[in-house]
């Protein structure tokens, strides 16, 4: 179905589409409006199963769905900002433990100083935690990808962030194309969790292990990111086939086939770009766009792929790693290491 | 496309006028897109918002800093900010205000402009007659309807049930109206080509299958 709807309110209702039974959030802009729909619909009684949780603080919020993932129930929580700071140390256990748990993260700066304003400090914080990343270009974007993370996360047995930007996209009221629940379902079955936290049958997760195992779970994580590097593409390939809406999963690609130069985005700013390069092209600067959608795993292959004909690239970021400069540019730079071009970083 | 750069103050409805004006040029068959200015927006503050309309898929997200058509909430912000900065030689421009154009004291501004653009409504004031209550935002878009024909009044109307129902709804149809038929019969057939902006005139795709 068609609709004229604040992202904020696609996304929740992409959200109770994947059927979660638990979701718990503690509210903070710009996230305020997806948990707030959330709530109406599980009040509403329309999303059964399914608890929705008050909590007290982030940290709380990842707790709660670290524990309900462990029981056996499709979690959901959402955040931003400060608030996905005041959520990490559970958020490494999360991914350390494999708990298919999906958050949205409506991405907004990091004070000091303190501000609302969008940008990825937050989500790039957490680049580095084995949680999935995938990045909303648009609202059909953003809520296609929440009904895909449930499915990639559950594949994968890890935990999937969708990242969207915060007031850009989560604030913007544009036209979305909503799936139907019999669409959703078909695509996306109930959990079935590896392992279950259960009285009646006792076991441990996540318990005490010394240095010769602990690298070895960090690296089994390892390797399940490169094995989505796998799974996301299929998983976007099925979901296109029964939306229409076929995306590449990783990346997305326009007017690259014959770019002289390329920007490399994540994002909201990608939809800006393609109407730049549009201009350009006019003008005959045979330039083209590169959107990562996966950013964890980084898909080192698709991307080097896409900018191997390029003579310079540049990373237009939205987070400044202090010390260093562009994270997403570093994580490029190894993607066309060898190859003659010329990476530069505008972080803006 | 066609842009429409929304004033006001914080309170007033700025935001949900935008959302709503994109609700109905969608219902009118177009693409479109609203989305607020960002900042730390508190009742009171001057705030301001955006609604593009086209009938390709809308892929910007900048900010609108060449309107095609302003709205403005409250003429307490005249004077206070810039808030023709950009605006097409033949833009459009409703003010809310119960006096008449000439008496705002923003000739200067308005130099070598069509004087058939620019309209004032007593948006306040109506709203008031019909609601009991100061949002003017249904107000204006009943006008705006009228002055650009970009999208009608039956579309505003529809907009408005989304949002709101019963006695509101009521009150805001009925506001929308009296302004859409004041400003009707102002300007007639309408003035300029708003619509050409956008498209032929035909609506880019059925609507039929709509979330109702």
């Amino acid at each position: 179905m068609r609709k004229q709807i604040e992202g904020s309110a696609a996304v929740a209702q992409a959200v109770a589409l994947a059927r979660p039974e638990v979701i718990c959030a503690y509210p903070i802009s710009p996230q305020t409006h997806i948990v707030e729909a959330l709530s109406a619909i599980v009040k509403s009684g329309d999303l059964q199963p399914c608890e929705f949780v008050n909590v007290e603080s982030e940290f709380a919020a990842m707790s709660v769905a670290i524990g309900a993932s462990a029981a056996g129930a499709r979690a959901y929580t959402a955040t931003a900002s400060q608030g996905l700071l005041f959520m990490v140390e559970a958020v490494y256990n999360a991914s350390g433990l494999g708990l298919p748990i999906v958050m949205t993260v409506a991405n907004r700066a990091i004070g000091a100083p303190i501000n609302i304003w969008n940008d990825h400090s937050d989500s790039m914080s957490q680049r580095d935690s084995g949680w999935i990343q995938l990045y909303a270009q648009d609202n059909q974007e953003a809520l296609d990808l929440h009904i895909q993370a449930f499915k990639l996360a559950e594949t994968v047995s890890l935990p999937v962030m969708v990242c969207m930007d915060g007031f850009i996209l989560t604030h913007a009221v544009e036209e979305v194309e909503m799936p139907d629940q019999a669409t959703v379902d078909a695509f996306l079955p109930a959990f079935e969790p590896r392992q279950v936290l259960d009285p009646a049958e006792p076991v441990s997760i996540g318990a005490m292990v010394g240095p010769e195992a602990f690298m070895e779970v960090r690296y089994l994580a390892h390797r399940r990111q490169m094995e989505a590097l796998e799974v996301i593409p299929a998983i976007a390939a099925e979901y296109g086939a029964v939306t229409g809406r076929v995306r590449d999963g990783l990346i997305s690609r326009y007017r690259l086939d014959d770019a002289e130069i390329v920007v490399v985005a994540l994002g909201s700013v990608i939809g800006t770009l393609q109407d730049t390069v549009d201009a350009l092209r006019e003008q005959g600067v045979l330039v083209g766009v590169l959107g990562i959608t996966s950013f964890r795993p980084f898909p080192l292959e698709s991307v080097r792929d896409a900018l191997a004909g390029a003579r310079s690239v540049v990373v237009l970021e939205k987070a400044l790693a202090v010390g260093i400069g562009g994270i997403v540019a570093n994580n490029v730079r190894t993607a066309v290491a060898g190859l003659a071009i010329d990476v530069r970083t505008v972080i803006a | 496309m066609f842009q429409t750069r929304f004033h006001g103050r914080g309170g007033q409805g700025v935001v949900t006028a935008a959302e709503l004006l994109s609700v109905a040029a969608f219902r009118a068959g177009r693409h479109a897109q609203a989305f607020p200015s960002f900042g730390s927006e508190r009742t009171g503050a001057p705030v301001v918002s955006y609604c593009r309309i086209d009938d390709r898929p809308i892929r910007s997200r900048e900010p609108v800093v060449v309107p095609d058509a302003l709205i403005i909430q409250d003429t307490t912000l005249l004077q206070q900010t810039d808030v023709f900065a950009g605006l097409a030689d033949d833009g459009y421009i409703v003010i809310n205000s119960t006096r008449d154009v000439p008496e705002l004291g923003i000739g200067e501004m308005l130099a070598g402009r069509d004087p058939a653009r620019v309209i004032t409504v007593p948006a306040t004031r109506i709203a008031m007659q019909h609601l009991g209550r100061p949002l003017p935002n249904l107000v204006l878009l009943g006008a705006f309807a009228a002055l650009t024909g970009l999208v009608g009044l039956v579309d505003v109307q529809a907009a408005a049930g989304e949002r709101f129902q019963g006695a509101v709804l009521e009150g805001n149809c009925a506001a929308a109206r009296q302004a859409y038929d004041v400003v009707k019969a102002h300007v007639g057939e309408g003035v300029g080509d708003a619509m050409a902006a956008v498209s032929a005139g035909a609506p880019v795709f059925d609507r039929k299958d709509a979330d109702a």
